[in-house]
């Protein structure tokens, strides 16, 4: 591989990375705090790809499209807290994973009713198609884009973790949850909030996906959504920079070994339950939650 | 008898068939230090998860100024001044001293979500009066050097001294304390006596607290309420407990047999 293809794997690596990583927060967070894989997590990712493609063939600008998505996704993520899981607070765990499943089954099954499961193609705005081309390497401009705003949205997450009164809360709430009601805090209003950043980013990964590979179906959170959570077991669940790394591990993996050996591109999709497979045989608690006693924000 | 902050009607608690409180009352005023005291499984914490509405109370009411409180919800609680600690203590370990504070200054620090995400001059005035606040209180407990070290950092005596900062820091009326010289030694005992006068004073405060340390009782409660089965078996100052029969026999005799 000369230097050149190196460093066109390299962002393509990160820009699939970064799918990975802002969907794989997404289910760190809800876990931190509720003890729950959210499975229908990656469908919140689904969501915001077709509402992105809806407000678009609504005349709507790709930007105002964009927000909508996201605002939509953040809805759709606290109704299926406030509908599904509230309830199920004081209940097993397991009943609480099983409503997980039911609801992304709902998720995809209702947007398969609604809409047909026929993939439509999902046309980004002109300046995102683009593709640059400098010294022989050719680079549609999102691969670049992607990683930067990943970047930017990441520092504004943590931020708001280690800074702000509800980053505190939810930090607090990952540890303890009777306590935290004992300091006056609604503490499902501080689980909103967790559901609501996980959708907005989930949403944001989903948009970035449609833009990368410019086809959207019903059933295009499942695979995805399930290699973010590999990611999110690779990094430690419940640890947000293990989300993080996780995902980027994942997305560079996935882009280098295709490269490398061409001849294992249909094995692409399995490389994250490999991974998956070995982090639970050999380090359950992943790369980044060493301690299960601790909160892991 | 001054005004009344905390009256206790007639509670009983039931556990299926077990009854932990039995037909309790009593009232605490404004102001006072006031004891709970008792051999381990008297219900004394029992009744204090019924104040802070962890539990609704099988029969009876609980009155905070003069309001029907039974059974409310936790953050409610708060909201109308009472705060708590715990027997074991339970801070944020993984988060530092100051954030523990900060996380009981949560609900006084009052900027939206729109003005923290936008980063509005709210956001940084309040963040800044707040973390002084927290800083203030901590220096009430001689414990503002550990303000940026991880929680669980740092010595059992201090530990407890964050736990009654943070109950602090939510801004109560009466603070409702379970063994809080548990595990110290005599100086620490000492100190934290002299720390618990000295807040009671500067915020004006009404204390209710569990103990099984007498001496400590003595030096710092007003009145005392000693139970036992869940039984109010005495009600006065400190001192007459110490020698009155029925405390005696029941939980003092445990020590002379021992």
């Amino acid at each position: 591989m000369d230097l050149s293809t190196f460093l066109q794997q390299l962002v393509n690596g990160a820009s699939l990375g970064s799918m990975y990583a802002l969907i794989a927060i997404g289910y760190t967070m809800v876990y931190g705090v509720l003890r729950l894989i959210n499975f229908a997590h990656g469908d919140i990712m689904m969501v915001g790809a077709f509402l992105t493609y809806f407000a678009v063939s609504f005349k709507f600008p790709f930007e105002a499209a964009v927000a909508l998505a996201i605002f939509g996704s953040i809805v759709v993520g606290i109704l299926t807290d406030k509908i599904a899981y509230k309830p199920l607070r004081n209940a097993p765990k397991i009943s609480l994973l099983i409503t997980a499943i039911g609801i992304s089954f709902f998720l995809e099954n209702l947007f398969n009713v609604l809409f047909g499961g026929v993939p439509r193609a999902f046309s980004a705005p002109e300046y995102l198609s683009k593709v640059m081309h400098f010294n022989g390497i050719y680079m549609p401009v999102t691969v670049v884009i992607i990683p930067i705003m990943t970047v930017i949205i990441l520092a504004s997450l943590l931020w708001i973790l280690y800074r702000t009164k509800y980053g505190m809360a939810i930090r607090a709430l990952a540890f303890d949850i009777p306590t935290v009601k004992l300091m006056g805090i609604n503490a499902d209003s501080i689980i909103s909030i967790v559901f609501a950043l996980g959708s907005a980013l989930a949403a944001i990964g989903g948009i970035f996906y449609a833009v990368s590979y410019p086809s959207i179906d019903p059933l295009m959170g499942i695979i995805v959504g399930l290699k973010a959570f590999a990611a999110a077991v690779l990094g430690g669940i419940g640890s947000v920079t293990g989300a993080v790394l996780g995902g980027f591990i994942l997305g560079f993996t996935e882009i280098f070994v295709v490269a490398l050996f061409p001849e294992l591109g249909g094995y692409k999709d399995a490389f994250a339950f490999f991974f998956l497979i070995l982090v639970l045989l050999f380090r359950p608690t992943g790369i980044m939650g060493e301690d299960l006693e601790r909160s892991r924000f | 008898m001054r005004e009344r902050l905390l009256e206790i009607e007639s509670v009983t608690m039931k556990f299926g068939g077990v009854t932990a409180i039995d037909a309790l009352s009593f009232a605490i005023a404004r102001g006072e230090i006031y004891g709970l005291i008792g051999p381990n499984g008297a219900g004394k914490t029992t009744i204090f998860n019924i104040i802070t509405g962890n539990y609704r109370p099988t029969s009876g009411r609980v009155l905070f100024r003069g309001e029907d409180i039974s059974g409310i919800k936790a953050s409610e609680a708060v909201h109308r001044g009472i705060a708590r600690t715990f027997q074991n203590i339970r801070l944020f370990k993984s988060m530092s001293v100051l954030e523990n504070i900060l996380i009981g200054l949560h609900e006084q620090t009052k900027y939206s979500y729109i003005e923290a995400i936008l980063r509005l001059p709210r956001y940084f005035s309040y963040e800044k009066m707040m973390r002084e606040k927290a800083m203030e209180i901590l220096e009430e407990f001689a414990i503002a050097g550990f303000a940026h070290s991880n929680a669980s950092a740092l010595s059992y005596g201090n530990q407890r001294k964050v736990e009654i900062a943070r109950a602090l820091a939510t801004n109560p009326t009466l603070l409702m304390l379970d063994e809080p010289a548990a595990g110290m030694n005599p100086i620490e005992t000492e100190e934290l006596s002299r720390i618990i006068r000295k807040i009671k004073e500067d915020y004006d405060l009404t204390i209710l607290l569990i103990e099984h340390d007498m001496k400590f009782v003595n030096a710092i409660c007003d009145r005392v309420t000693v139970l036992d089965y869940g039984e109010k078996i005495f009600d006065g100052s400190p001192a007459d407990a110490v020698v009155d029969e029925k405390v005696i026999s029941a939980y003092l005799g445990e020590f002379r047999n021992a």
